[in-house]
């Protein structure tokens, strides 16, 4: 789960990250009084959507009297933003977060990840802020600094040291470093979180060391004990069909092709859109209804998949094992005579009692096309695209 | 001999009287495992499914000589039951449970290391379909009919893409020693390659299929043991080619975030390893046979 810049900030802040004095607006009047009250005579106005790259994407406008401030989020408020991350479609701009401008000396990277080959926390430092990660290690792979945290006793102080001293920050300001590096380290210890980036973290000319701009993600799985997380949740910045799905326990998720796909199992749905890929079609989504694939399941996986205007053929791939095709079949009628579908159905089904499956479908009034493997089935959904 | 677990391996169900591990371990029993009792606290003295339910692990292990037990318990509480077994000296674990949070895996993993190497607890998932060594025993929620008892070993993330492969080669009469569902989470019990080594030191065993997809370092890891340590041929298939950058596709570890974790990057990256790679899901069985072909296996 992501949340928003103001949001990591003042989570970060509540672990000892100093971050430069800002507050939320949700309209132009609100903007203006904000920027009064924050003082001083440069603000940023920075869009709330979950996505980097904003400031390209005219989502950051530094601004030099409250008016101006005013006016940037009259042009912000209720646009989409479409970054290099977003898609073409955008994401809405519902807050804005106004922010005192920072006086910049050199901007950094610090970021925490986990590292899955030695199961460890790990720190990625640079002295190249303001760039994402990736291009930093593309084009100037030997800033990059290192340090696996061995989680059962935490980061230590001479770690965070050693990456503030590696980052060139000055003798006077090291313990000041040291400690932000510790606080987002907490943060992301504490909190179940899988990513905690700070970028730029920046060393200002009033030797100040500020994370001016966050980003967090959350562990889903540790929702259920992480309440004050969970309400950060803004379901605006996320595809709708993918909030729906979310909110009945189906894993979706939407792509641009015209195949909807159904079916049970992540692997084999990963497998599934790669055999559409390979006979030369593009899947509609990722949709994994669960290893049991119940009826109710596929009523509901039918009903997401009919809400998606992009999709033009269905397929269904079905592994029944526990389950049964006959079960499954059964499922699939049931879910046909709640939902209409106008487009062309193709239903594969596999495992435990196949033909009984088949022949339950064959015999029901349902339209659709018959398919055995994961390659026909493929085949037949491309084909049936016209 | 099939690995992990054999015809008389004696199996404790830790959530044993809920509906999900009733279901699985009725399952279990009429596959004919050798399960021996369940753990759930709070029930001990209970008999369910004919079977004594214990308070804990510890007394479970002590009154049944049990070595292994299935984990079906909610994953608030399932790092928790893991611990126990790993502390009441049982010796593999497999944990069904989907949806434990990376944290407290890496809690888990952390814990198990305390232990020397001669009574450390292998764990295998979550978020997995379990094993089978087919014929002998289940200690899954597999349907065990697909299974054909035979040679290839089987090493899977995905539990449906396992059952794929398995009806796969079933189809063309191959069949299986024993098929582990690693599972799907980022951080897990038991990596690709702890897998594989278990197959490349099983006298049974003649030829592995992993099956792998998009996020993560394990199936290149793997690839890589075999290049240097295999001598049997090892066939895989990696799934999530159209998967996009940044995403998770279902499994919470199908993600691509770094180099060499895409489906292309992997496929490129193992081959470089020798390993043979079925070019899709849907020929993993032809992908083995023709393998077994070419080295006089079959």
């Amino acid at each position: 789960m992501d949340i928003h810049e103001y949001q990591a900030k003042k989570i970060l802040s509540d672990f000892g990250v100093k971050i430069p004095t800002g507050g939320i607006v949700y309209s132009p009047e609100n903007a203006e009084n904000k920027a009064r009250e924050i003082g001083g005579s440069k603000w940023v106005v920075k869009a709330q959507v979950h996505s980097g790259a904003r400031g390209k994407a005219g989502g950051i406008i530094i601004c030099n009297s409250p008016l101006e401030v005013a006016d940037a989020t009259d042009k912000l408020l209720g646009k989409k933003l479409i970054t290099n991350q977003t898609g073409p479609e955008g994401k809405i701009i519902n807050r804005i977060y106004i922010e005192e401008a920072t006086d910049i000396k050199h901007e950094l990277y610090l970021g925490l990840v986990f590292d899955r080959s030695s199961e460890s926390i790990m720190v990625v430092a640079s002295t190249e802020g303001g760039m994402s990660v990736e291009e930093i290690s593309k084009e100037k792979p030997e800033t990059i600094i290192r340090s696996k945290i061995e989680v059962a006793v935490g980061i230590q102080q001479f770690q965070a040291r050693e990456i503030a001293f590696g980052l060139g920050i000055e003798s006077k300001l090291i313990s000041r470093a040291a400690n932000t590096i510790i606080g987002c380290y907490k943060a992301f210890s504490e909190l179940d979180a899988t990513m905690v980036e700070v970028n730029p973290l920046v060393v200002s000319h009033q030797d100040e060391i500020l994370a001016l701009d966050c980003k967090m993600s959350f562990d889903n799985n540790a929702m259920f004990r992480r309440d004050e997380i969970a309400e950060l949740r803004d379901k605006t910045q996320e595809n709708s069909n993918e909030v729906y799905a979310s909110d009945r326990g189906m894993n979706y998720v939407s792509l641009d092709g015209n195949i909807g796909n159904i079916i049970n199992g992540a692997g084999l749905a990963m497998a599934s859109m790669d055999m559409i890929k390979l006979a030369g079609g593009q899947p509609a989504n990722f949709l994994d209804v669960g290893g049991g694939a119940t009826p109710e399941k596929i009523v509901k996986a039918f009903k997401l998949i009919s809400m998606d205007t992009k999709v033009k053929v269905i397929l269904v791939n079905i592994f029944a094992g526990i389950n049964r095709c006959d079960w499954v079949a059964e499922g699939i009628i049931q879910a046909l005579s709640k939902i209409e579908i106008k487009h062309p159905l193709v239903i594969r089904l596999a495992g435990t009692n196949v033909e009984k499956g088949n022949e339950i479908l064959k015999k029901s009034n349902i339209n659709y096309i018959e398919a055995s493997t994961l390659e026909d089935a493929a085949n037949k959904a491309v084909k049936a695209l016209g | 001999m099939s690995i992990i677990i054999h015809k008389n391996t004696k199996i404790l169900v830790q959530g044993f009287t809920g509906k999900i591990g009733s279901f699985h371990a009725e399952e279990m029993i009429k596959y004919g495992s050798n399960v021996v009792g369940g753990v759930t606290p709070g029930k001990g003295g209970m008999t369910h499914l004919n079977l004594p339910v214990f308070n804990t692990v510890k007394e479970a292990v002590d009154q049944t000589g049990a070595s292994t037990s299935i984990l079906f318990v909610p994953p608030a509480f399932a790092a928790d039951s893991a611990m126990e077994a790993a502390d009441a000296g049982i010796k593999t674990c497999v944990a069904i449970t989907d949806g434990i949070p990376s944290h407290d895996m890496v809690k888990i993993k952390r814990y198990m290391r305390r232990y020397p190497k001669d009574k450390k607890m292998g764990l295998v998932g979550p978020n997995c379909a379990g094993i089978i060594s087919p014929g002998k025993s289940m200690l899954g929620i597999m349907p065990g009919h697909i299974y054909k008892e035979g040679k290839i070993g089987i090493v899977s993330r995905s539990g449906t893409l396992g059952y794929e492969a398995a009806q796969q080669l079933k189809d063309l009469e191959i069949g299986v020693s024993t098929s582990v569902g690693i599972g799907g989470d980022p951080i897990n019990g038991s990596s690709f390659r702890d897998i594989i080594e278990k197959f490349e030191n099983d006298d049974e065993t003649i030829a592995v299929l992993m099956i792998g997809e998009i996020g993560g370092p394990q199936e290149v890891e793997a690839g890589q043991f075999a290049k240097e340590n295999m001598s049997k041929p090892v066939i895989a298939y990696i799934a999530g080619l159209t998967a996009p950058k940044g995403r998770v596709m279902g499994h919470a570890g199908a993600i691509v975030s770094a180099y060499g974790e895409s489906a292309i990057e992997k496929v490129e990256l193992l081959k470089e390893c020798g390993v043979t790679i079925s070019k899709n899901p849907s020929v993993m069985g032809e992908a083995v046979k023709k393998v077994l072909v070419e080295n006089n296996l079959n």
